[in-house]
């Protein structure tokens, strides 16, 4: 079977429900789809299992910060390639910032380990059930998550700018 | 057949006394022309001024005419300390140990605007001039400088070794400079 974006669509609606299943659309020719934290780790499981669509590499994942959005503030994306078929789908889950929690993909996929950490680190995201979830990239130290968009991107601790000029 | 060593420039004398068979002089004019020329470097390049200091030793700027032709990649036998590049938060307690492994006299060279004030990269992550961490004798401006911008900058340095006091780094000013960044 040739995978299209409707057939794999069908698939997994067909197996976890349309309430589950939501917001599809090709942005940039790769299939994105909502779905929810209760059932992510089931559907890519199963994206896994599944002999006809052989999903079996975690190209990526992030986290994203959308602060407009009421109770859906934080996202975390995954970015699945199935090399059997070369087709590849995108999957979002938005949870609420006051709960910014999620379940581990680092059983099913190892390189999820380091991912998962990148994501806490910069997004406070809390990965129930990582073996070790600690900051990766920035200082140990650092009492913030940085990429949460009410924290600004310059130090400020510098002391050579000043707004006339810069437009702090 | 010529004579070669007719090319050979040495060092004049320091100021002294000179009679019949003797010269005299103060050990600290003795001691800082010998440390002048035999600057060793240590290289801390973590980006693109490290490829400057590439073109600064090899043959064409060649930092070797200055006596600094062995750089020394352990601490303990380095005198100048040439911080190349961004340092970031991360990196901050690196610069710090390799610092204090040093042994006295040490100097330290920020080379490129990033070392100096952390440069364009105004952000969380970059440590914002590398003298939040270490006391800086001499700052490099240019992003990258120049490789004559570095060699001028050792040159500074050079002043410094030949014209500091023996005792200085006994003085309790000294002493306080390095409490203020917490170094023992």
């Amino acid at each position: 079977m040739e995978l299209t974006n409707e057939n794999v669509l069908g698939k997994i609606i067909s197996k976890f429900g349309e309430d589950n299943i939501r917001d599809a659309f090709s942005p940039d020719g790769i299939m994105t789809v909502t779905a929810d934290r209760d059932t992510i780790i089931d559907l890519i499981q199963y994206l896994y299992d599944d002999e006809e669509l052989q999903v079996r590499f975690l190209t990526t994942m992030c986290g994203v910060h959308y602060p407009e959005q009421k109770n859906k503030e934080l996202c975390v994306m995954y970015q699945l390639h199935s090399l059997r078929h070369n087709y590849r789908l995108r999957i979002k889950v938005f949870f609420p910032i006051a709960d910014p929690v999620m379940p581990t993909l680092t059983n099913l996929y190892a390189a999820a380990n380091w991912m998962e950490r990148e994501a806490f680190d910069f997004y406070g995201i809390i990965f129930t059930g990582h073996p070790n979830l600690t900051r990766i990239l920035n200082i140990d130290e650092m009492e913030y998550h940085p990429m949460l968009k009410q924290y600004p991107l310059e130090d400020l601790t510098r002391e050579d700018k000043i707004d006339t000029f810069f437009g702090r | 057949m010529s004579d070669s060593n007719n090319d050979i420039k040495l060092v004049d004398a320091p100021d002294g006394v000179s009679g019949a068979g003797f010269f005299a002089t103060s050990f600290e004019k003795v001691i800082g022309l010998a440390r002048k020329h035999s600057l060793w470097p240590l290289p801390f390049a973590t980006s693109c001024c490290g490829i400057e200091f590439m073109a600064t030793m090899g043959s064409n700027y060649d930092i070797s005419r200055f006596g600094s032709e062995r750089p020394s990649f352990s601490p303990r036998q380095a005198d100048i300390l040439m911080v190349m590049g961004t340092i970031a938060k991360k990196m901050g307690p690196v610069v710090k140990q390799v610092y204090e492994q040093m042994s006295e006299p040490r100097w330290v060279i920020a080379v490129g605007a990033c070392a100096s004030s952390g440069g364009i990269f105004d952000t969380y992550s970059v440590l914002q001039g590398i003298d939040r961490v270490v006391p800086v004798d001499v700052y490099v401006p240019g992003c990258p400088p120049r490789p004559e911008q570095i060699l001028d900058g050792l040159m500074r340095v050079q002043d410094l070794a030949a014209n500091e006091s023996l005792r200085r780094r006994n003085s309790p000013e000294y002493q306080a400079l390095l409490a203020s960044y917490n170094i023992k």
